[in-house]
């Protein structure tokens, strides 16, 4: 096995008082597509910017590409690609324009890098002389693609790529990724969206600058501990505040179309005994045992949500 | 408040030759927590624009909490709320502050905001934190305030622009469960989100592809009338089905 792409040890960085990050410490193996879950303010920016060394830690190593992010800053920049979360296009260039700037930048042409790019810059291409600022959002999102991948890196940094762009272009871009993790690039990713999670080989759970996890999607979700019982009812939110006030209650949260459910007892039983309460509160609902997804999982080891 | 509180008949918005809303029908039941999706350029900026009172139609009737989007735009936004991810409270005031001015603005008198901040703080449970700059409070805290601000003088209607985006998992559900209390009020509530799992959330949904409404119901009807399994999949046939590439509204 290669050596790791990317190997963080004990990093922290403060802001003020505010611990953006703490202690984490992981590693992404050579052409893994590895994915950094969890919400605004987690820390994923502030990990992403240390690793593109953009920014220093406080304490702790880190490493990409076997270089280190405090010492060999210049030799990383040249073969890294990174998307920040910001847009950070140039919105009055053409998306031409745009790629031949970034591809200048790093000494390099366009053409030189079309190998890399064709199959984003292909749906692009139509588009060539639209100026940046006058795209929709996940065109947006591909043009900053093909900006952080013209110079040929051996490996990309995508801070949350997909916020605030809808389902459908969410999923081709999480397609593009898969495409070029096949051509064997490694590629690190963040997201707000648990749905995501599953599109990576390893998750690393994030929240208030701590690991909550890292394992293969899968593996975090059969971790959760406990049962999950799914309720199902045509009377969601009154099921909701009906199983709140139940005594055996330990956690019931809305999940899609249903109620994820789970009880402080172990068992056999627990399920028709919720579907008897729900009964005397004149709920009908069917109550059954589902396998844990990645955001029960999440929900579960971040604790109680940060205090105003 | 019973009946109807959004009406549109062919709703139709032009930018020169580009019709972002085309010819869209729908309506929204007083109470109803109404979930309005489709892609990026699909025209839902447009056709909120229009149903908040920010821009008018080019052509098609609509009314808003029983206010017409031509001639009566100041009535409707006195009888709306908006949030949204982008604009909502300012950082550099005290959650209080940002109270008293949001009630400022909507009319409401000295003794009226002082009762309603208080009511707001307690059921939020921000009793201890009326006095710390918006901008100190982690972002989930943020947008249950900004929500409680637009309902600050009681609005018929509730215009939620991706209310939700980048917030924890266990605050988005508190999110949601605001939303309800506030519709068990009587509070209609139209909201956009990119989340699929919050579109299971909603009574009925809107979802526009290209300009057009392409899809109205309950999400049990759609996924019924799609065969998909999720609304997820629904989303993505109907988009899939006639979105242009590129170009935003």
């Amino acid at each position: 096995m290669s050596a790791p792409a990317v190997v963080a040890e004990s990093v922290t960085r403060r802001f003020a008082d505010v611990v953006a990050l703490d202690d984490v410490s992981f590693d992404v193996r050579a052409g893994e597509l590895f994915g950094f879950v969890g919400p605004d303010g987690g820390g994923k920016t502030t990990l992403f910017r240390i690793l593109v060394t953009l920014l220093l830690a406080d304490s702790g190593r880190a490493s990409v590409l076997g270089l280190d992010v405090a010492r060999d800053l210049w030799a990383i920049r040249r073969k890294v690609g990174y998307m920040p979360g910001r847009f950070s296009l140039y919105p009055d260039l053409s998306v031409e324009e745009n790629l031949q700037f970034f591809a200048s930048v790093f000494g390099t042409t366009v053409e030189a890098g079309m190998p890399t790019i064709a199959p984003i810059y292909d749906q692009l291409a139509p588009f060539a002389t639209r100026r940046a600022g006058a795209l929709s959002g996940g065109m947006k999102q591909k043009l900053a693609l093909s900006c952080a991948l013209v110079h040929h890196p051996e490996i990309l940094f995508l801070d949350e790529p997909t916020t605030g762009v809808d389902a459908v272009s969410r999923r081709e871009f999480w397609d593009l990724l898969a495409d070029l993790r096949g051509r064997g690039l490694t590629i690190v990713v963040s997201t707000p969206y648990m749905d995501e999670a599953g599109r990576c080989d390893r998750v690393a759970l994030i929240q208030r600058g701590r690991l909550l996890g890292v394992d293969e999607p899968a593996a975090v979700a059969r971790s959760f501990s406990g049962a999950v019982l799914e309720v199902r009812s045509r009377e969601r939110y009154r099921a909701l505040l009906a199983l709140r006030a139940f005594e055996h209650t330990d956690t019931v949260h809305l999940f899609g179309e249903w109620l994820h459910y789970t009880d402080r007892r172990a068992g056999n039983g627990i399920a028709a005994d919720v579907v008897a309460h729900l009964r005397t509160n004149g709920i009908v609902a069917d109550v059954t045992p589902i396998a844990p997804t990645i955001e029960d999982t999440f929900i579960q080891r971040m604790g109680a949500p940060e205090a105003a | 408040m019973t009946g109807v509180a959004i009406v549109a008949k062919g709703l139709t918005r032009r930018f020169g030759g580009f019709t972002a809303v085309d010819a869209v029908t729908f309506d929204v039941r007083a109470g109803e927590v109404f979930g309005f999706l489709g892609a990026n350029g699909a025209g839902k900026t447009t056709a909120i624009r229009i149903l908040t009172g920010l821009l008018a139609p080019s052509s098609g009737a609509a009314s808003v909490a029983g206010f017409d989007v031509y001639r009566e735009r100041e009535a409707i936004k006195r009888s709306i709320g908006y949030m949204s991810q982008r604009f909502s409270l300012y950082n550099d005031l005290t959650v209080r502050e940002n109270i008293r001015l949001y009630g400022t603005i909507y009319g409401l008198s000295a003794s009226v905001i002082r009762a309603r901040t208080d009511n707001l703080l307690e059921r939020l449970r921000l009793g201890e934190s009326g006095s710390k700059r918006v901008g100190t409070l982690p972002l989930g805290w943020k947008q249950k305030l900004a929500f409680s601000v637009a309902l600050l003088h009681q609005p018929r209607i509730v215009f939620l622009d991706e209310p939700t985006g980048g917030v924890d998992p266990v605050t988005r559900r508190q999110f949601w469960e605001l939303i309800y209390g506030a519709a068990g009020q009587g509070t209609t509530v139209f909201v956009t989100t990119h989340y699929m799992d919050e579109a299971e959330y909603c009574d009925r949904l809107g979802i526009m592809v290209a300009g057009r409404l392409d899809a109205l119901g309950t999400p049990h009807e759609l996924k019924e009338r799609f065969g998909a399994g999720s609304m997820d999949e629904v989303f993505l046939r109907l988009a899939r089905s006639g979105a242009p590439a590129g170009a935003a509204a």
